[in-house]
């Protein structure tokens, strides 16, 4: 069972207290940006085996919103962190790093 | 290759079985091939078998990184049905339930489909009025389902308790040639089927890379070494992602988790498939006597074939407030396989942004019952660069927003 830590309250949360909610990160591009940004932007994933940063919710619990770096080919968890910035901050990515030292955020 | 036949039966038992020979040959992959399919699950195979059949394309190779068959296609279900709403998903999906009516005497190996009807309960209004809507749609695209009483429902499935406590069974759409098949014998009929006309089935062999010259393809990079090919169809499902990174372009796919398990096996209780998608819960009887039950999908994104065990949890819960009787029966074997799903849950038959590279993905959770009609189509794409099953099944459909507004992969085994 996943388990994720909520950034917010702290709780340990098991993944049925949670609501998954897609990629994390993505730019968002509306009305006046070109057919292909607004189709990759829409459905186009990079879709990772391997790091991923993604959005959760703790819907059984403070409700709020917030981010997860995973690995979806192991399932191992690096870190959660508040859903209030547009990249993963630096303490995640030097977690990711010390288990993924290949690996670089692009 | 020698014919599979009550003769070649008796002929082997005579000789103690030493006659049999291998059903497909395991070859050394040559420099170069008209066509190369990464994939050797159902569709990958399909679309191979009806390249050499309908089209005459018999210099390929199907290059699979395990085992043949171990995909979703030896992890599914196994349920066939094709009594959906839109006429895109309707043409498809019944040319292939068509097609599974006589694959056993076209590819001679027994894939033991089992047209024993398939049965869509409806636990509440919305669900009355939807399947009444699609067994209306059906009559029209030439499907043949209806829709059904409760009290029929419990003549034709005696052991569903009809009266349940939160949702009362309403009535059903009921597609009586819809059925199940045997999963591996359906790639293992069309490997052997593919190896007789010539083609090499590559096994073990991961396609690591696509070669690529002026936006076109000219061949994949192999853990076997490197294959120049003129066109490539990528039929991998769950990686499909990966695949399209490999090749230089994004897919509208996301890879989650979908689970199914079988219980003990049990003297016969139920001759017929049935769905119950308001409480989410599958469950067939195999010719070995076990429930085949299907669970549902994850939500997240996931590579491992392991799902959620709160999944299970809930499936089996429901089915034991529509079964009663299975309520104290063992399971068996528990497993996941990795689904690929699209933006609006319906396949992708197209081609790519790489001249000479094809896709067939998003089958989700329900691709199983289209291998038949998926591998047709796409084998008509390869060939002639247009298929008219295909067609509303491109990639464009997500630019152009003309998507198939059907949920045929809802997030569940089917
Ligand atoms: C639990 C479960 C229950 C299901 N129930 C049903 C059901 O009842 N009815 C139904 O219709 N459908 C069902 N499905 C869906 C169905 O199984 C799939 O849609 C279908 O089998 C997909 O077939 P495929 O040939 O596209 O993929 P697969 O069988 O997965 O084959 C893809 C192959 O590609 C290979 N591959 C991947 N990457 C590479 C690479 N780089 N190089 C070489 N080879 C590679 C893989 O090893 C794999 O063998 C179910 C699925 C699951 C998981
Ligand atoms: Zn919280």
């Amino acid at each position: 069972m996943l388990v994720l830590t909520c950034p917010y309250c702290g709780v340990a949360a098991c993944e049925t207290e949670l609501a998954p909610g897609g990629e994390a990160h993505l730019k968002r591009f509306g009305p006046g940006s070109s057919d292909e940004d607004f189709e990759a932007y829409l459905f186009l994933r990079p879709n990772v085996k391997g790091v991923h940063f993604e959005r959760w919710r703790h819907a059984m619990g403070c409700g709020k919103w917030f981010l997860a770096a995973r690995d979806t080919a192991t399932l191992e968890v690096f870190g959660t962190y508040r859903a209030q910035t547009s990249a993963p901050p630096p303490e995640i990515v030097a977690a990711i790093q010390a288990k993924r030292p290949d690996w670089s955020l692009t | 290759m020698r014919r599979y036949s009550a003769f070649a039966i008796a002929r082997e038992a005579a000789r103690h079985h030493l006659g049999w020979e291998r059903a497909w040959r395991s070859p050394t992959p040559k420099p170069r091939y008209d066509a190369v399919i990464v994939g050797a699950g159902g569709h990958g195979l399909a679309t191979a078998y009806y390249l050499g059949k309908n089209h005459g394309i018999r210099n390929v190779a199907v290059i699979e990184k395990g085992w043949l068959g171990g995909g979703n296609t030896g992890r599914n279900t196994t349920i066939i049905r094709s009594n959906y709403l839109q006429d895109p998903s309707a043409a498809i999906y019944e040319k292939a339930r068509s097609l599974y009516e006589t694959l056993s005497q076209d590819l001679n190996y027994n894939v033991m489909f089992s047209p024993r009807g398939v049965m869509m309960l409806a636990q509440t209004e919305h669900e009355i009025r939807g399947y009444q809507r699609t067994a209306h749609a059906n009559a029209l695209q030439g499907v043949a389902t209806e829709f059904i009483s409760p009290r029929r429902v419990k003549e034709l499935c005696p052991i569903i308790n009809i009266d349940g406590p939160r949702y009362p069974v309403l009535g059903a759409l009921w597609q009586p040639r819809g059925g199940t098949a045997r999963h591996d014998a359906v790639a293992w009929g069309y490997a052997r089927a593919c190896s007789d006309m010539g083609m090499d089935i590559i096994q073990q062999t991961e396609v690591t890379g696509v070669r690529r010259e002026g936006g076109r393809v000219v061949g994949v990079d192999t853990t076997k070494g490197h294959i120049a090919c003129d066109k490539l169809g990528i039929v991998v499902a769950g990686h499909s992602g990966v695949m399209a990174e490999r090749a230089g372009f994004r897919l509208p796919i996301e890879s989650v988790a979908l689970q199914a398990l079988v219980s003990e096996p049990i003297k016969p209780v139920m001759d017929v498939v049935v769905m119950a998608n308001t409480v989410h819960g599958y469950m067939s009887q195999s010719d070995k006597g076990e429930m085949v039950i299907g669970g549902g999908a994850d939500g997240f994104n996931n590579y491992t074939q392991r799902g959620s065990f709160h999944h299970v949890e809930e499936t089996v819960r429901a089915l034991i407030e529509t079964f009663p009787i299975i309520s104290r029966l063992k399971m068996l074997r528990w497993w996941g396989g990795i689904v690929d799903m699209t933006g609006d849950r319906s396949p992708i038959i197209s081609k790519t942004p790489v001249e000479g590279v094809f896709v067939n993905c998003g089958w989700g959770t329900g691709g199983f019952k289209a291998i038949p009609g998926s591998g047709w189509a796409m084998a008509e794409l390869m060939a002639k660069g247009h298929s008219p099953l295909a067609d509303a099944f491109s990639l464009s459909r997500f630019r152009e927003g003309r998507f198939i507004d059907e949920s045929v992969a809802a997030g569940v085994a089917h």
